[in-house]
């Protein structure tokens, strides 16, 4: 059962005004994770989709049963019959232990094969070799590297579509996790450690990206733009940040850039330390620091960068 | 001298928790009043502070639980309001505030809402229902009370000293270690579950001890009620899972005193670790409230339905089952950080075969209810309740357990749906359900049904409002914790969210209305045979409420269903069993032992919290010395004398001869 067939079946069923409800639901499923753009999130969603759908005809019957059951033994009900000691049934236990077993060996399956081919270190096959990536969290925001490029962006991801693209994801200082929801897995962006990720767009189109991980205060604003545009445009783009005005990413603007802030708008850099991503990741760069304290007359609290800019 | 601690501590600037601090002082003060106006201090000390009886533990740990939950239940509004407020917005509450908020939400909830209910139960139920006197370890099990007890005031003290943390429930580094987080949020957090996991190990040790050691006489295993085999599961879970919890957070605590690298950023800390120990905990403790649950069910079904459990020995396996299995499930949990394939395949088949356990125990209990005569009681409604709400939540669960999906889902409103799916679904609607079940037992008189079955409605609807918007807008990609959202198009599914929250105050208005109304018509609605319900397991062969020593002669059990048995003797020879040879009772006596070591340890933990060293020093030497004096005691028992027993025992019996006649008339009708 491919997430195609399903989808088409259930977006011919909201045309249905019997079942507007339904498609009152997934029309507003629209740019979400069942909306996927590329086939990473278009696996993720199709095996979410089937195991909900094989569990829905275990669940859905033993509801109507357990409620069939209440109502037609109730006690104003005479024609039941009463069995006072009826307490065991060998053929009955059979089956509801059974009914569970093979519903879990069924979704055991689905876990085995599905956490094989949605890998997110596994590379994507492709002709077109992948776009390279590093990512750095940030308080509270994404800096994004091309190392190929020599190029860098903030909150600000351009891709090219139809192109994989390899993440390779750390963070300058807490757990933040990097999530683009239409583009599929998500994985967590950690200190001292770098995480491994694939994903494509099929085409181009506009969306987002979000820390799914609390990383503080400014958590809320973790948000990136997340571009996909044809390959000539990405060409275009990478000309166009190299030549702008920018400044370049060296190790100075760096520690400015690492200290808490938020909302940050989306900028470039036409140039970036060939070693920054490594020595960030390896920690040879500190981490970034946190919040600053009140002062000697704090009393505990700590003094928000949060909220009001 | 004070440590940290400064004037500044208290929330002058800011009117919402200043204003809400000044309404729980004034209301504690109000309270403290009214007892010492009415002169209640010594009854309270004597009957309720003191004492070391399993029954008024478990009422008073039910109590601490009930007023967490409206804590918790206050939080959570907020929650929900903000979130609708904020939408391209700041709302009325400020990240500093707002983050406070949903760490304080979980932490209470689970472990100081849910937890003490759970163990409330537990203390209350298990002697009586294996037909003995006390647990275990009666005085210890004070402690444990107090302990938990102490916990939650540290808590909510942060409320108007200091400030909570702003972590999340459970405080991953390094954003909890002291260079992201420098406040004393996290040591509130730290020493309040410290101290109370200190109480729930000791009720754990407990109730372990009560069902290994303490049966009466033919109890067998295989014939103890299935509550009783949950509970000692959920205990087992205990004593393995919490050492864990309170190691984890030691080492989290040693980095921020005494700047340890556990956890740490920098100098071969892993934070990682602690995510992997934290959970080895965290997935565990969550069966250690579901399984009670469970068991809570298994109690009504039969009762309700007027026959046997279906299927008693699959229950006691699928229980068996899953107290193992949820060993070895913690994993799935953080998928997305990357583990790698095989390991992600391990952990998500062993997360959803736990599914087979509870599917076992829901396909029991539906055909428990098979040839049956339902009652439809205010218990009845909440299991079929629970039996619903469950099994879409068992169903999202799989889903989460399956790594691609996971890899979707993970630390968005779908997760957040999903475990408010399975914890309300099954653990508050098992604590509603167990309340109306065993509150005549507790306190000889039932609760009102009319308010009951309201508050059910409003608490079933109410719950589907609020949360299955929820797992909409997981699905559209809305991460949990945003203090305000930037997409407007979320809009309709937060502000249904907010109305199901309104639903459910209505719920919770209802369940308090009950209380009252049932207090003020106890009269009307007292239990004079002990049995309100039919019941079929021991407790409900003692008067409601039971006396101090629960039974005046051990029972001696023939059979699964000790009472249903006993029940059934009497109706077919027509009177009760022969007056027995009664004999004096030895009972422990009072101890103020655990309040008093508690108070201490509170002081302990508000001056580690605030770094005031001598202080920290002076109270664990006062707690520990309450110890040394409570091991020094000589008189541990008195005697209750054989008059008093049989005096005790004359009236219950006069009363179960009318139940008796009653019976025997409604056999004569059908």
């Amino acid at each position: 059962m491919g997430l195609h067939v399903l989808k088409s079946t259930l977006f011919r069923a909201c045309r249905s005004p019997i079942l507007s409800l339904l498609s009152f639901g997934l029309a507003s499923c629209s740019g979400g994770v069942l909306d996927p753009l590329g086939r990473v999130g278009a696996d993720d969603a199709s095996i979410l989709i089937d195991a909900t759908v094989v569990m829905l005809a275990i669940v859905i019957p033993t509801i109507l049963l357990a409620f069939w059951m209440a109502w037609h033994y109730r006690a104003s009900n005479g024609k039941a019959e009463y069995l006072p000691y009826w307490s065991y049934s060998g053929r009955i236990e059979a089956v509801v232990w059974w009914i569970p077993i093979l519903t879990i060996m069924f979704i055991g399956g689905v876990i085995w094969i599905g956490s094989y081919k949605v890998d997110p270190f596994r590379p994507l096959p492709s002709r077109t070799p992948p776009l390279e990536v590093q990512v750095v969290a940030l308080d509270w925001k994404w800096l994004f590297i091309y190392p190929r490029q020599g190029i860098a962006s903030v909150n600000q991801l351009v891709v090219p579509a139809s192109t994989p693209v390899h993440f390779s994801i750390t963070s300058a200082s807490v757990f933040n996790a990097f999530f683009v929801p239409r583009l599929g897995s998500m994985i967590y962006a950690m200190p001292g450690m770098v995480s491994q990720l694939y994903l494509e767009a099929d085409h181009p189109a506009r969306l987002w990206g979000t820390s799914a991980q609390f990383s503080g205060d400014g958590f809320s604003d973790m948000q990136f733009q997340v571009r996909s545009v044809p390959e000539a445009d990405f060409q275009a783009w990478v000309a166009s940040v190299r030549g702008g005005g920018s400044p370049s990413l060296d190790r100075a603007t760096y520690a400015e850039l690492m200290h808490p802030s938020q909302r940050v708008p989306p900028t470039t850099y036409h140039a970036v330390d060939a070693q920054l991503f490594q020595d960030v990741a390896s920690q040879k760069i500190p981490p970034a620091p946190g919040p600053e304290p009140e002062g000697p007359q704090h009393a505990g609290r700590e003094v928000s960068t949060g909220g009001r800019d | 001298m004070f440590g940290k601690l400064n004037l500044s501590a208290i929330p002058l600037g800011q009117p919402i928790p200043l204003i809400t601090s000044l309404v729980v002082i004034l209301i504690v003060l109000g309270v403290l009043t009214l007892i010492t106006v009415k002169k209640w201090w010594p009854y309270l000390w004597r009957e309720w502070i003191t004492s070391v009886d399993h029954k008024r533990i478990g009422v008073m740990y039910s109590a601490l639980g009930v007023l967490m939950l409206l804590r918790g239940f206050a939080d959570a509004i907020m929650m929900r309001t903000q979130q609708a407020a904020a939408i391209n917005a700041m709302g009325y509450l400020p990240p500093e505030h707002y983050d406070q908020i949903f760490t304080a939400h979980g932490t209470i909830m689970i472990l100081f809402g849910a937890m003490p209910l759970v163990l409330g139960f537990m203390n209350f139920l298990v002697p009586l229902q294996l037909g003995v006197r006390d647990v275990a370890f009666p005085t210890f099990n004070s402690v444990g009370f107090w302990l938990s007890a102490s916990g939650a005031l540290l808590v909510n003290v942060s409320l108007f000293v200091g400030e909570f943390a702003r972590t999340g429930w459970l405080p991953y580094p390094p954003l909890s270690e002291t260079a992201y987080t420098p406040g004393v949020g996290v040591d509130y957090y730290l020493w309040a579950v410290q101290i109370s996991g200190i109480g729930t190990l000791i009720a754990g040790i407990n109730i372990v001890t009560t069902v290994l050691k303490l049966r009466c006489r033919g109890m067998s295993y295989m014939r103890m009620p299935v509550f009783c085999w949950t509970a000692l599961c959920a205990c087992l879970l205990i004593v393995a899972a919490f050492p864990v919890l309170t190691a984890t957070l030691a080492m989290l605590t040693l980095d921020r005193y005494l700047g340890f690298h556990y956890f740490t950023n920098t100098a071969g800390g892993n934070p990682m670790m602690f995510v992997n120990l934290v959970w080895a905990w965290g997935h565990p403790e969550v069966y250690i409230l579901v399984l009670p649950a469970f068991g809570i069910f298994s109690e009504i079904f039969p009762t309700f339905s007027g026959k046997p459990l279906f299927g008693y020995r699959s229950m006691v396996v699928a229980t068996l089952f899953i107290c193992i299995v949820s060993m070895t499930v913690w994993l799935h949990h953080f998928f997305t950080m990357g583990a790698g394939a095989a390991v992600n395949t391990f952990f998500g088949i062993s997360s959803s075969i736990i599914a087979v356990g509870t599917g076992v125990k829901i396909y029991n209990w539906i055909f428990t209810m098979y040839g049956g005569r339902v009652r439809f009681e205010v218990p009845m409604l909440w299991s079929m309740g629970f039996i619903f709400t469950f099994i879409i939540g068992g169903l999202t669960g799989v889903l989460l357990a399956v790594p691609p999906a996971d890899f979707l889902t993970h630390n968005s409103m779908f997760l957040v749906a999903h475990f408010h799916n399975v914890i309300i679904g099954a653990v508050v609607f098992a604590i509603f359900a167990g309340m109306d079940y065993w509150f005549p037992k507790a306190f000889g008189f039932r609760l009102h049904k009319g308010w009951g079955i309201a508050a059910f409605w409003f608490a079933f609807i109410g719950f589907w409002v609020t949360f299955a918007p929820l797992y909409v807008l997981g699905l559209l990609g809305m991460t949990r914790r945003l203090q305000h959202i930037n997409f407007p198009e979320w809009r309709p599914w937060l502000y249904a969210s907010v109305v199901g929250v309104a639903i459910l105050i209505l719920g919770v208005i209802s369940q308090v209305v009950q209380f009252v109304v049932s207090i003020r018509d106890r009269e009307k609605l007292r239990d004079v045979t002990g049995d309100p319900w039919d019941g079929r397991s021991l407790e409900w062969a003692t008067p409601s409420p039971p006396p101090f020593f629960n039974f005046a002669v051990m029972p001696n059990v023939e059979g699964e269903e000790a009472y249903w048995g006993i029940k059934q003797r009497a109706v077919e020879t027509q009177q009760l069993s022969p007056e027995p040879q009664y004999e004096p009772i030895e009972m422990p006596v009072n101890s103020g032992v655990g309040f008093y070591t508690a108070f201490f340890t509170s002081v302990f933990g508000f001056a580690m919290i605030w770094h005031i060293w001598w202080l920290a020093i002076l109270a664990f030497a006062a707690a520990f010395a309450g110890f040394v004096f409570f091991a020094w005691r000589d008189v541990h028992e008195f005697e209750v004398p054989a008059e008093e027993v049989a005096r005790v025992d004359r009236a219950r019996r006069a009363a179960r001869e009318a139940l008796l006649e009653r019976l025997s008339q409604q056999g004569a009708m059908s």
